[in-house]
């Protein structure tokens, strides 16, 4: 019997589509070779592959060249040009004083209405983003993958296993219930204003939708001949679920992981938009947008560049989180290496070759 | 296989009967919630200068002094009576929630459209050139939208694209509805509807009007669902037998590919979207608030900004049951249009 399966969509998520796919008997045979031919049929992942990099080095440098500078050479080098609080002296324009100045070789992307350097303030907020949406969607996989395997193994009804399994399964669909965005709007507001409480509240909706994954993958596997047949030659449990069942379902879990990582973003900085996250002297884009976004047309690279800066991120990890698919899954990937044939022409040939 | 009739009602009552268990979990969770997080509201509540003796009251007077078990049981029963509580200003919950859904909804409903009108075709086209450049663009442009975060595609089409295109930015109608205007009333409380039924064609214009901005915002961010979906159902489909019997046949690729592949391909896409209306609900949320749209989602904002916990509280229950409702629909449809589903 089939029963309808229906699995439960991230809160507008593409990711959810990569919840559908099921992935059948093949094991990680990735090799660089074919690494290196998928990033050459598909621009695409290659542009998000080499953005993702460009984005985390700059990340780590902006978080470790001050304090080795410091130790290395007795002063603190910024990658920033300027403090990104530091209010900036505003040049005189006839009788006024003008804050707001536009893109300039001294400023990159201007400065704001209080004089503050866009370019330091938009690069500074860049590694608070990639820890956080690292680590909330890398705590997610563990807990909520952890749980998913549990989940998905040992379902057996009327055992010890089974009850585990049932309870964390309908905690699940529970906390699938609520939709995470707002329900991590009252978890901020009602923790107060902060980082950490942004992050706990994030948290706490966030890895229900790995345990739903993990187990969907796990249940497709684990009944497959190669599972049976270690399990008929005295495998023991632990390992067939380790060597067996996880290897093989890790390859959705990290796509869904990549992808996910901007997704984190997205709301980490949607709360600070609504004006409940990170206090607005922290530098954070949502934050920027927020606070500058009724002077689009006036003013617009105080919100166009933080708005980037977001997009570019989001938009680099999708594209590469897409591409992951491709290349992990071996059927696909050979599809992607050889021509791409369009399905219609498909039948046409088919003609061809009969006749 | 059981596909009768009497077996589709054994279908929709066994999600009924799962609805409940997992509302039940949902209240029983909220529950926890707000008095862990918040164990002593009264303080909040009475506001900055009030006296032990109203703090006192207001502690008696929500059960706060009660043992948890008995708390809990008469704050399930209170919400199952309908009494979700008031806001600090003593505004009630659920008749404001009931009577600013439709507003939400008309949005929802409106952003679906947009998805389904221009998400599908665009993923049957990337399916059809799947590798191509033209699937690299569909994709590009998909992966565009689901990268632009909801506030930020609010703040650019409210405030640049709309002025250009002459689209009102703010949700305040042209038409306020008086008896003259409106004489059969504001039936369903949406918009569009309501000044359809009152044959006032230019505050149904309006209406419109005010809807395409929030609407388009609310959809672009979810294309790539719908268009990912029938892109990836459609490559499964096409290279089927019946596919290219159809092509074989001499049929033109407009038909093939509208009529014989897309058809069987939009269970999956049908489903999906069902479920996303469910989380469409929670975008409201910021997309409401930057278009000024009178629905849930502002109030969501209000209450959540402006510390009303009862207020947050019925919205996050009554968006869940929004995404149960949305999840039952999706499974009941996949149900019906996927023959292969057995209903017993």
């Amino acid at each position: 019997m089939k029963s309808a399966g229906v699995r439960v969509a991230r809160t507008s998520t593409v990711g959810s589509a990569v919840a559908t796919i099921r992935h059948g008997l093949h094991g990680a045979r990735s090799t660089s070779l074919n690494l290196i031919k998928v990033l050459r049929a598909n621009p695409l992942t290659l542009i998000g592959f080499i953005v993702v990099l460009f984005i985390s080095v700059t990340a780590l440098l902006v978080v470790v060249v001050p304090p080795v500078s410091q130790a290395l050479l007795g002063r603190a080098i910024s990658i920033a040009p300027y403090d990104p609080n530091a209010l900036l002296p505003c040049p005189v324009v006839g009788n006024s004083t003008v804050c707001a100045q536009p893109p300039s070789a001294e400023h990159f992307f201007g400065t704001d209405r209080s004089g503050r350097d866009v370019f330091s303030r938009v690069l500074v907020a860049l590694p608070l983003h990639l820890a956080i949406g690292f680590s909330v969607a890398g705590f997610s996989l563990l807990f909520g993958g952890g749980l998913g395997l549990i989940g998905g193994f040992w379902d057996k009804p009327w055992t010890i296993g089974g009850v585990v399994s049932l309870t964390i399964m309908r905690i699940t669909d529970v906390f699938l219930a609520f939709p995470s965005l707002v329900l991590a709007l009252a978890i901020a507001a009602t923790l107060g204003r902060g980082t950490i409480p942004c992050v706990l509240a994030i948290l706490l909706t966030w890895w229900p939708y790995y345990v739903r994954l993990t187990r969907g993958e796990v249940l497709a596997v684990k009944h497959q001949p190669y599972v049976v047949a270690s399990r008929s030659a005295g495998v023991s449990e632990g390992r067939i679920l380790f060597r067996h069942v996880l290897r093989n379902i890790l390859e959705p879990l990290v796509v869904y992981f990549t992808m996910d990582v901007g997704t984190v973003l997205v709301v980490f900085s949607t709360i600070s938009f609504i004006g409940i996250g990170v206090p607005p002297e922290v530098p954070e884009w949502g934050n920027m947008v927020s606070a500058y976004g009724d002077y689009l047309l006036l003013f617009p690279w105080m919100v166009v560049f933080p708005g980037l800066a977001i997009f570019v991120t989001v938009l680099a990890f999708s594209l590469l989180g897409d591409g992951l698919r491709d290349i992990l899954d071996p059927r696909s990937r050979r599809a992607l290496t050889q021509a791409a044939i369009p399905a219609t022409s498909v039948a046409s040939s088919a003609v061809r070759s009969e006749a | 296989m059981g596909r009768n009739p009497s077996d589709l009602v054994i279908f929709v009552g066994k999600r009924l009967l799962q609805l409940i268990a997992v509302l039940f979990g949902v209240v029983t969770i909220t529950f926890f919630f707000t008095h862990i997080a918040i164990p002593n509201p009264c303080n909040v509540w009475s506001g900055p200068r009030a006296t032990d003796a109203t703090i006192q009251l207001c502690i008696h007077n929500n059960d706060l002094d009660k043992p948890p078990l008995t708390q809990y049981f008469n704050y399930v029963v209170k919400l199952a009576t309908g009494n979700w509580g008031a806001s600090p200003r003593g505004v009630l919950v659920l008749p404001t929630i009931f009577a600013a859904f439709p507003q939400t909804l008309e949005l929802v409903l409106t952003a679906l459209l947009f998805m389904v009108v221009l998400g599908i075709p665009l993923g049957v086209v990337a399916a059809n050139n799947s590798g191509r450049w033209l699937d690299h663009l569909v994709r590009t442009f998909y992966l565009s939208g689901w990268a632009t975060p909801t506030y930020l595609g609010g703040v650019v089409l409210s405030i640049a694209i709309g002025p250009v295109l002459g689209l009102p930015r703010s949700g305040a109608f042209g038409t306020i509805p008086t008896p003259e205007t409106f004489p059969r009333g504001e039936v369903f409380h949406m918009s569009v509807l309501d000044a359809l039924v009152n044959l006032n064609f230019s505050a149904a214009i309006d209406a419109v009007l005010h809807l395409i901005l929030p609407a388009s915002a609310l959809a672009f961010i979810n294309l790539g669902i719908a268009t990912r979906m029938t892109r990836m159902s459609m490559l499964e489909v096409l290279p089927m037998d019946y596919v290219k019997t159809a092509k074989i046949k001499g049929l033109s690729d407009f038909r093939v590919l509208y009529k014989h592949a897309l058809r069987n391909s939009l269970i999956s896409t049908t489903t999906v979207l069902g479920i996303t209306a469910g989380g469409l609900l929670s975008t409201t949320v910021v997309i409401e608030e930057i278009f000024q749209w009178p629905g849930i989602g502002s109030y969501a904002y209000e209450a959540i900004t402006k510390y009303n916990f009862n207020g947050t509280i019925g919205v996050v229950i009554f968006f869940a049951v929004g995404v149960v409702v949305a999840n039952l629909v999706a499974d009941i449809l996949y149900g019906i249009l996927d023959p292969r589903v057995d209903w017993r």
